[in-house]
């Protein structure tokens, strides 16, 4: 399943996109450590996977909560995206 | 010579007007349904404060949301180069320069020249700007300008679930009605834009001084949540409102 | 200030008098705690037996109790004889008597796929405060999804803003909107604050009510087909929710996709506690089989 947390308001679209069909054979959980503002959280769904998820509590300003990792002058890689060895991770900003 | 600068913002019109670098006349007029015609009169306003005729001005430079339909400019600059041009000139130490307007807030950061060197924007969402403030205080039923003062009584944090101004209305009437304190509101209001422009303002970086421009700088509880969340000071010139204007006037002497 | 009533549906309760449930073998239901409105559904056997649909309370215990006895009146069932329950929808970790919580989207994407036919790939969910858009399998699993409550735009608050501005009952508009000589371009704001002042500038310009209804309802529906690009559309393509009944928006939704949506005789208010049902009969199975 793809997961897209976040939202579109009148200023653009701010989704994390989480593969949880990739979640589910990852034991790592390196999402969990890898957010600076430790948004991710690893939960069972609603079909039983363990799957990793946005916190109920960021969603409606991932924009401002991510905007430390996404400097206007020059854009390192998502510590999210980096930590992620499943590769499920994906900003649409 | 002599040059003006307009600012055709979302709710006011600016007008400036420089004479070899010193500034003669200033002039706000609301917006309103006919933007021309408000932006031809606060013009006009202008003019008549300086004692000059439209012919004695060399050169007119628009800016603002609405430049592109300003009477009388020969030319537009963006809002961001016409704030840091203006907050430059009023606040040369500043390197990092905040603009908060009615619909835009806006972080800048320039070189010792005025230069934008970076810059990023809220736009085209209210809970970004001045109109989330405004919205606020009228669920609040507070007056604008007795909003702010009000916020400076409170000194407890109060968290805002929803972003969105039409979703943040019904929650201060939901606060309002668990009877938490109109002034406990109020700061979780300001609190809540001031995080957002917070927010904005570091993905330019910070770099001292830091100068607050815009009209939204006149709110002192805004002021006072934008310094606790920056955990710094800002510089606030006594023009705040007319940065635009004025950058717009200095561009045009440029030439 | 009181808090206004945005969408009035008529609250409501019905069961299945041909069906006698006693001795029935699974007895579930579900319960969908919105925002606005709740509903609860029983099913006996796999087969829809009970539904109801009332406004939302204060209070989402409450709400959920008042749902349930609804559904249940006058069909001399109890709350015990239901053998699994589950909530679902906003307040659905607040549902007391629920033996499970089920997220919205995975309950309206069940609850689509009953009601429409495994064939429906798409449901949007157009509600009193979000927009959900769904993309799911032919056995009703979830394989795309977004939600969005963070923003007013393309949801039933939305609407009911430009309602309140232009004076006109919120259940006119869909016609009204329809009334205009020629399609007017979208309202060119997302944002419904920035919306509301283009609008009342439009309005000042001399365009007439019905006009201005058509921008917004033409705006709404390009909003919201920008939500559902993000998950892709797929036929067979379903829109429930509040905003589901108001035409104005659906047929603009319809046009600018070049998709017709499935029509269907169902309350589609009653998808989420429909598809709340259906979990939890999946569920009891799978209890009773350890």
């Amino acid at each position: 399943m793809k997961a897209n947390y976040g939202y579109m308001d009148g200023s653009g679209e701010f989704y994390i996109t989480i593969d949880t069909d990739l979640c589910i054979e990852c034991a790592d959980h390196g999402c969990l450590e890898g957010c600076p503002k430790g948004m991710f959280a690893i939960i069972t769904d609603d079909y039983d996977d363990e799957v990793a998820e946005i916190k109920g509590e960021f969603r409606k300003k991932i924009k401002y909560d991510c905007a430390d990792c996404k400097p206007v002058a020059d854009r390192p890689p998502l510590p999210c995206v980096e930590a992620c060895t499943a590769g499920a991770i994906v900003h649409s900003w | 010579m002599t040059t003006a600068g307009i600012d055709m913002g979302a709710k006011n019109i600016r007008v400036l007007i420089l004479k070899d670098g010193e500034v003669i006349a200033r002039a706000e007029q609301m917006a309103g349904f006919d933007t021309a015609e408000s932006a031809e009169i606060a013009f006009n306003n202008a003019l008549g404060q300086a004692g000059i005729n439209k012919d004695q001005i060399d050169r007119i430079v628009a800016t603002g949301a609405g430049r592109e339909s300003a009477p009388l400019a020969q030319e537009t600059v963006t809002d961001v180069g016409a704030a840091a041009k203006g907050g430059n000139r009023l606040i040369p130490q500043a390197r990092t320069i905040i603009d908060v307007g009615a619909e835009e807030g806006r972080a800048i950061k320039t070189d010792a020249a005025g230069k934008v060197m970076d810059f990023a924007v809220n736009e085209k969402c209210a809970a970004g700007a001045g109109s989330f403030t405004e919205a606020m205080s009228r669920a609040l039923e507070v007056q604008l300008e007795e909003f702010g003062p009000l916020s400076l009584k409170s000194s407890q944090t109060t968290p805002m679930n929803a972003q969105c101004a039409v979703f943040a209305e019904s929650e201060v009437v939901s606060l309002l009605h668990a009877k938490t304190p109109k002034q406990d509101i109020a700061r979780a209001v300001h609190d809540a834009i001031a995080d957002r422009i917070v927010s904005m303002v570091r993905r330019v970086g910070i770099e001292p001084e830091v100068a607050l421009v815009g009209a939204v700088s006149r709110n002192v509880g805004f002021v006072d949540s934008l310094k606790r969340g920056l955990e710094r000071d800002v510089i606030i010139p006594d023009d705040a409102e007319f940065v635009g204007a004025l950058g717009a006037a200095l561009v045009a002497a440029e030439g | 200030m009181a808090e206004k009533e945005f969408w009035r549906w008529k609250e409501y309760n019905w069961h299945d008098e041909s069906t006698d449930w006693n001795g029935c073998d699974t007895i579930t239901a579900g319960v969908d705690v919105g925002s606005v409105s709740s509903q609860a559904v029983i099913m006996v056997d796999g087969k829809l037996y009970a539904f109801a649909s009332t406004r939302t309370g204060s209070d989402s215990p409450e709400s959920a109790h008042k749902a349930m006895k609804w559904a249940l009146e006058d069909t001399g069932m109890t709350l015990d004889d239901i053998h699994y329950k589950v909530g679902t929808g906003y307040g659905r970790v607040n549902v007391p008597f629920a033996d499970r919580a089920i997220t919205e989207i995975a309950c309206h994407a069940r609850g689509g796929n009953h009601m429409y036919g495994s064939s429906v790939r798409t449901i949007l969910d157009m509600g009193g405060q979000d927009c959900k858009a769904i993309h799911c399998d032919e056995r009703g699993k979830v394989t795309n999804f977004l939600m969005n409550d963070k923003c007013a735009a393309g949801t039933g608050r939305g609407m009911e803003v430009f309602a309140d501005l232009l004076s006109v009952p919120i259940e006119d508009i869909g016609d009204l909107s329809f009334q205009v000589e020629k399609e007017p371009p979208p309202v060119s704001s997302t944002c419904v604050v920035f919306a509301k002042s283009e609008a009342s500038g439009l309005l000042r310009k001399g365009w007439p009510k019905n006009k201005v209804i058509a921008a917004y309802c033409n705006a709404m529906a390009h909003r919201v087909v920008s939500l559902l690009e993000r998950i892709g559309v797929e036929k067979d393509f379903a829109i429930t929710g509040g905003i589901g009944k108001n035409m104005g928006v659906v047929k603009r939704i319809e046009g600018e996709l070049g998709i017709e949506a499935l029509k269907t005789n169902s309350d589609t208010q009653i998808a989420g506690a429909l598809g709340g049902a259906l979990f939890g009969k999946a569920l009891l199975e799978k209890s009773r089989k350890k």
